[in-house]
């Protein structure tokens, strides 16, 4: 008795109704694009869902897509079903202007500090977070470095260009 | 004591050692440095602990001291130059790290790959769990003061990174394998030096064992002590033996497996109490059973060839690329990074030595990775610390972290 993803869009769908915004599945892992303001109760319901039972938060991080107006930061959760082996993808997009979004750390305590780390590189609010600060920079810097607007190398330089280097 | 003279040592605190004394709750604390240079931490991160006598009463960690940004370099380079990074994450059993990277691009590529290499990755992977397990489990022993089991074992990880030197060139960061196989095929020599350790080792681990497994001293150093219990350990995200000295049975080679772990026999060891004794004896356990997996892959490698036919990110042979057009055509493309990615977002894990490493993976069909994300199990797990360690005595905690196997490189990416 596996857990398919008919029965999780199907659960997924009636919880959130508008807040799912779109659903993919790719490399045997289905993804759903929702609300971000909904991301606490929808881990809340997943976690405590008798048939979900996505007690296990594998995954938390972010992503930066500076192209995407209005939706430019993407938290993203990877939630495991341990006992049907079931992987869950669930992305919320943020606005730059705003990137704020509820912390899971009531839920799972492995989510601080993914959250911290997630915090520290893009610059994401997790609001409710017990202890949001920086992680793995030091305190003083002030700029987030894993947005896309910091190059990785000295944007100074003129003897290197990026489509030679990557992007 | 007195506000000034609390003020006074504070002063004199600061200027020539690392202990302070502060006065909360009518209770005189210790506020102790753990780290980040100290030989009990095996690696660059601090605690800071507040001490009652030389109980536990709270403590806070400060990672990140070798942070090398790895996921803001990696969106810089093309995939076969991200393989070197990953060998700095847990540098124990970087083979492992390397290998989980490759898999992840395979996925990503749709690569066909051969059996033969399936069984040359797990030998080699195998082979790295049991250096990784090996210098985990004769640290926690050094950390009790049974110093010689740990110098003993030791020149085994050598004989094993002999064996990774033979295959790859290297030892410890190894960057072996390459995106769809490795670069060249076992030589006799690997062979002969696999079947040596397969004989010699066991005796040898052994004996290290005899030492310590049923000691006194040693037992009651660790039974019942840095324990946590199995719905904490989830909640914290615990995977690898750590997890499973708690006694939840989740283990990547089993739940989703990869390189062909479906074809060996092998049983995944669980624990109960989830504390210093059981984490060593899952890791023994496990050492025992990566040496038969070795040994049945290292029996029945299939004929075949050692690289899958991934040309666009395989590079060929160096005599063909002199004499061969469309080899040429190849290196070419490869190296200069004309070859084309398919876009896509996928999330592929290893058993890792520490347990589930995931590489998040986005790419957008340029060069190198839109977004690469490492799920590093050291650094979600060792958030549990403090928690396991409040109301310990200062000599558990420091057994608990090395028994937890918290290694600095995959904390700090």
């Amino acid at each position: 008795m596996g857990l398919t993803t008919e029965t999780v869009l199907t659960k997924v769908g009636e919880f959130l109704g508008d807040g799912l915004i779109s659903s993919n599945e790719s490399f045997g892992m289905l993804a759903i694009n929702v609300v971000a303001s909904r991301n606490f109760e929808l881990i809340e319901f997943l976690k405590s869902d008798p048939i979900l039972k996505m007690t296990f938060l594998t995954d938390l991080t972010g992503t930066h897509y500076p192209d995407k107006p209005g939706a430019e930061f993407e938290v993203v959760y990877h939630m495991h079903n341990l006992v049907d082996n079931y992987r869950l993808r669930i992305k919320c997009a943020l606005p730059v202007t705003n990137p704020e979004i509820r912390s899971v750390v009531p839920l799972f305590s492995a989510a601080n500090f993914m959250e911290r780390e997630t915090y520290d590189f893009f610059g994401i609010i997790f609001t409710g977070h017990p202890n949001l600060k920086r992680i793995l920079n030091v305190d003083e810097m002030d700029y987030f470095p894993m947005r896309k607007e910091y190059p990785l190398e000295d944007g100074t330089r003129t003897d290197k260009e990026d489509k030679y280097f990557g992007r | 004591m007195e506000p000034e003279l609390i003020k006074k040592i504070n002063t004199l605190a600061d200027n020539k050692t690392n202990i302070s004394v502060s006065k909360v709750n009518e209770q005189e604390l210790t506020t102790l440095n753990l780290g980040p240079i100290h030989p009990a931490t095996h690696g660059i991160f601090q605690n800071v602990l507040k001490m009652n006598g030389e109980t536990i009463v709270e403590c806070e960690q400060t990672v990140g001291y070798i942070h090398r940004a790895f996921e803001k370099i990696a969106e810089h380079r093309p995939f076969y130059q991200v393989t070197p990074l990953t060998d700095r994450l847990n540098y124990c059993s970087s083979p492992i790290n390397n290998v989980g990277w490759h898999l992840a691009v395979e996925k990503l590529i749709k690569a066909e790959i051969p059996k033969r290499v399936d069984y040359m990755r797990i030998i080699v992977m195998e082979l790295a769990r049991v250096a990784d397990h090996l210098v985990c489990n004769s640290i926690v022993a050094a950390d009790m003061g049974a110093l010689t089991g740990f110098t003993y074992v030791f020149q085994w990880r050598e004989k094993i990174y002999d064996i990774y030197e033979e295959i790859c060139g290297a030892r410890l960061t190894t960057n072996i394998g390459r995106i769809g196989g490795f670069e060249r095929d076992f030589n006799p020599t690997v062979h002969k030096k696999i079947k040596d350790f397969l004989r010699d080792f066991p005796k040898v681990y052994k004996e290290f064992m005899s030492l310590v497994e049923r000691n006194r001293i040693f037992m009651d150093r660790s039974v019942g002590v840095g324990g946590i219990s199995a719905e904490r350990a989830l909640n914290y995200g615990f995977t690898g033996p750590n997890l499973r000295a708690t006694g939840v049975d989740y283990d990547v080679r089993v739940m989703d497996p990869y390189c062909s772990y479906q074809d060996f026999d092998f049983i995944v060891p669980v624990g109960t109490g989830g504390d210093v004794y059981d984490r060593f004896m899952v890791r023994h356990q496990e050492i025992l059973e990566s040496i038969k997996m070795i040994k049945q892959a290292h029996d029945n490698l299939p004929e075949g060839k050692h690289y899958a036919e991934v040309p666009e990110f395989y590079l060929p042979p160096k005599e063909d690329v002199y004499t061969k057009m469309e080899a040429l055509i190849w290196h070419f493309k490869i190296v200069m990074g004309e070859t084309d990615v398919p876009v896509g977002e996928l999330y592929s894990a290893v058993e890792g030595g520490n347990g589930e490493l995931g590489f998040y993976l986005v790419s957008d069909g340029g060069r190198a990775a839109y977004r690469l994300h490492f799920r590093r199990p050291c650094f979600i797990y060792y958030q549990a610390y403090p928690e396991i360690i409040c109301g310990g005595m200062i000599s558990d905690a420091v057994m608990t972290m090395s028994s937890l196997n918290v290694i600095a490189g995959e904390l700090d990416a």
